[in-house]
């Protein structure tokens, strides 16, 4: 039937429509890049010279400081988060369940400018006053740990993609663990094990691959968080150890240069970081589907 | 092996602890950035807020009123890309979607999920502002569409596969042609569900603000129109909260609020609406 053939048409034409842009925006990035990847080939991401005045432009500050920041991130947010999935799923009374869910979800509705501006004004003065004092006093002989306290830099940053990554991470951790199926853990307890060790052995061991996968789902989100970051690194293209000196990302270099780009060069070199920044999350975002989707059965179950 | 076991269910005992330990840190955060939001802003919202425009720096007063509607025009635009592909894309996967071509869409959407909102700027920066030469609402709206597009298609899909068989054989056996028992049946029973996914992609791109900067720009006057830069809420929060002057971040401080409210309570409504909806649809 005609009207039949038209919606179906339709609804195909939208979905292709989607395929299409994904495809497009890839396509426009390496387009938009090509000049700059052609002046400056290989040294484009191995050099640490950004310096748009002299249009000669190195990639390599924002890399290691996207790097290092999510990193950083990672460390401090995956026990947390793998804490509260084992309490929510293994543990917690049903009473306690769904408002501690709930409430490490709402962590994740906040928008990015948020986490920034509450950075700005409390995280910051508190690492320059209380925190990163504490660190240069007592670990002051390690090279994460030198120069004055700005309060802004990488541990800033890092902490703050931390708190914002982690219910991304809990959240799938949680439905990864709720599919393992009881018998690991019946067994595990009738063998005589703790609660605990049923829970190490037998269960963590089991979703092994889908935790990788929520891992690898916080750390896309943390690759592309844009906003808290370029707010609270300090913006400056510089590779040092320290994580308290200021840094940059690829993400807050776009964000703060784009739009005053001071010419066609500097725009397609901010085109080529956009480039990277959108290879790397793909490929990470790939990795952590794969992953999920192998333990999830290829149901697809497990979704954001 | 009397001290083994002891300390075996020490560990134990102190593990699980800490995962409670964990849950309770995680709130911390949470809490302080309310408590801080909502404090410092509470006080700086008053009507001004709403219906003034902001003040240059040194005077006192002055509002978000450009930013708000701003921010409201560019969520309608933003709904009018993004919903058609979403809702669309969603109704080809669930009744179209063939195992190759659906999986497919699907794994584009979720590219696209994954894909940095600054990137989809960009995108937008490349196909929109560069060929018209200027800044825009247009492109800031088409940036937002394009982010929500996931969100949408995977909330229909899952709404229209939950609707019952039945549902559509009895529609098609009483003679209905297909596109109409879906549009009128089908559609029409998955409603609400489908509107939660709606509600939570404008949830989740109300608070977009990197995505903008080089689209909608912002703008300090009161403009509606589509071909100019833009004012938006978390944008204007964004060059307040950067800005060197107290009144300004006062200013930033209250708009924190209202966008805290307002994305918390259109998650709170959908993710309540969506509750209701898997739980009646697994019974």
């Amino acid at each position: 039937m005609k009207g039949d053939r038209i919606f179906e048409q339709a609804s195909r034409m939208f979905a292709i429509l989607l395929v299409v842009i994904v495809a497009s925006i890839g396509f426009l990035l390496l387009k938009e890049s090509l000049p700059a990847i052609r002046k400056f080939g290989w040294q484009f991401p191995f050099s640490s010279i950004w310096d748009p005045v002299a249009e000669v432009f190195g990639a390599w500050p924002f890399l290691y400081g996207t790097i290092v920041s999510s990193i950083l991130a990672l460390v401090i947010a995956l026990p947390l988060s793998l804490g509260i999935a084992i309490f929510l799923a293994e543990l917690a009374p049903p009473y306690l369940k769904a408002p501690v869910a709930f409430l490490t979800e709402l962590l994740a509705a906040i928008p990015s400018v948020i986490y920034g501006l509450w950075g700005l004004f409390f995280l910051v003065p508190w690492l320059r006053t209380s925190v990163e004092p504490f660190l240069i006093k007592h670990f002051g002989f390690l090279p994460f740990f030198k120069g004055p306290p700005y309060g802004i830099g990488m541990l800033a940053a890092g902490l703050i993609l931390a708190i914002m990554i982690l219910p991304i991470i809990s959240s799938i951790s949680r439905e990864v663990l709720q599919a393992v199926p009881n018998h690991q853990r019946e067994a595990a307890l009738a063998l005589g094990a703790t609660r605990w060790e049923a829970t190490r052995m037998a269960v963590l061991r089991y979703g092994k691959a889908g935790l990788l996968g929520a891992v690898f789902l916080g750390l896309g989100r943390a690759l592309g968080e844009t906003m808290a970051v370029t707010m609270l690194i300090g913006n400056r293209p510089e590779v040092s150890l320290s994580l308290l000196a200021p840094g940059h990302t690829m993400a807050s270099v776009i964000a703060n240069e784009f739009a005053e780009a001071s010419g066609p060069m500097h725009l397609s070199a901010l085109m080529g970081v956009g480039l990277a920044l959108f290879g790397t999350t793909m490929v990470v975002n790939a990795g952590a589907r794969f992953l999920v989707w192998k333990v999830s059965g290829g149901r697809g179950e497990v979704r954001e | 092996m009397m001290g083994r076991d002891t300390l075996r269910k020490w560990v134990n005992r102190w593990m699980l602890a800490l995962t409670f330990a964990s849950a309770l840190i995680a709130m911390v955060p949470l809490f302080l950035i309310f408590f801080h939001i909502l404090s410092h802003g509470i006080g700086a919202i008053n009507l001004d807020f709403f219906t003034e425009m902001p003040k240059p720096v040194g005077e006192t007063g002055g509002g978000f009123a450009n930013a708000i509607a701003g921010s409201l025009v560019l969520l309608a635009l933003a709904c009018s890309v993004g919903l058609p592909i979403g809702i669309f894309g969603g109704i080809y996967l669930a009744e179209y979607g063939g195992r190759k071509t659906g999986e497919v869409v699907r794994f584009f959407s979720d590219l696209l999920n994954g894909t940095p909102s600054i990137v989809v700027g960009m995108f937008c920066y490349a196909i929109l502002v560069k060929p018209m030469k200027h800044f825009s609402a247009a492109a800031g709206g088409a940036a937002l569409g394009i982010i929500m597009i996931p969100t949408v298609l995977s909330t229909t899909e899952t709404m229209l596969k939950m609707v019952p068989r039945s549902l559509r054989e009895g529609a098609l056996a009483l003679g209905l042609p297909y596109w109409k028992t879906m549009s009128s049946i089908v559609l029409k029973s998955a409603r609400a569900g489908i509107l939660t996914g709606v509600l939570l992609a404008i949830a989740r791109v109300a608070g977009e603000t990197a995505p903008l900067l080089f689209t909608a720009l912002g703008n300090q006057f009161w403009s509606l129109s589509l071909k100019e830069p833009i004012a938006a809420l978390p944008l204007q929060i964004f060059t307040f909260a950067i800005s060197p002057y107290e009144d300004w971040h006062n200013q930033a401080w209250a708009g924190a609020t209202v966008l805290i409210l307002m994305v918390l309570c259109l998650n709170v409504v959908s993710r309540f609406f969506m509750k209701n909806k898997l739980a009646r649809g697994r019974s």
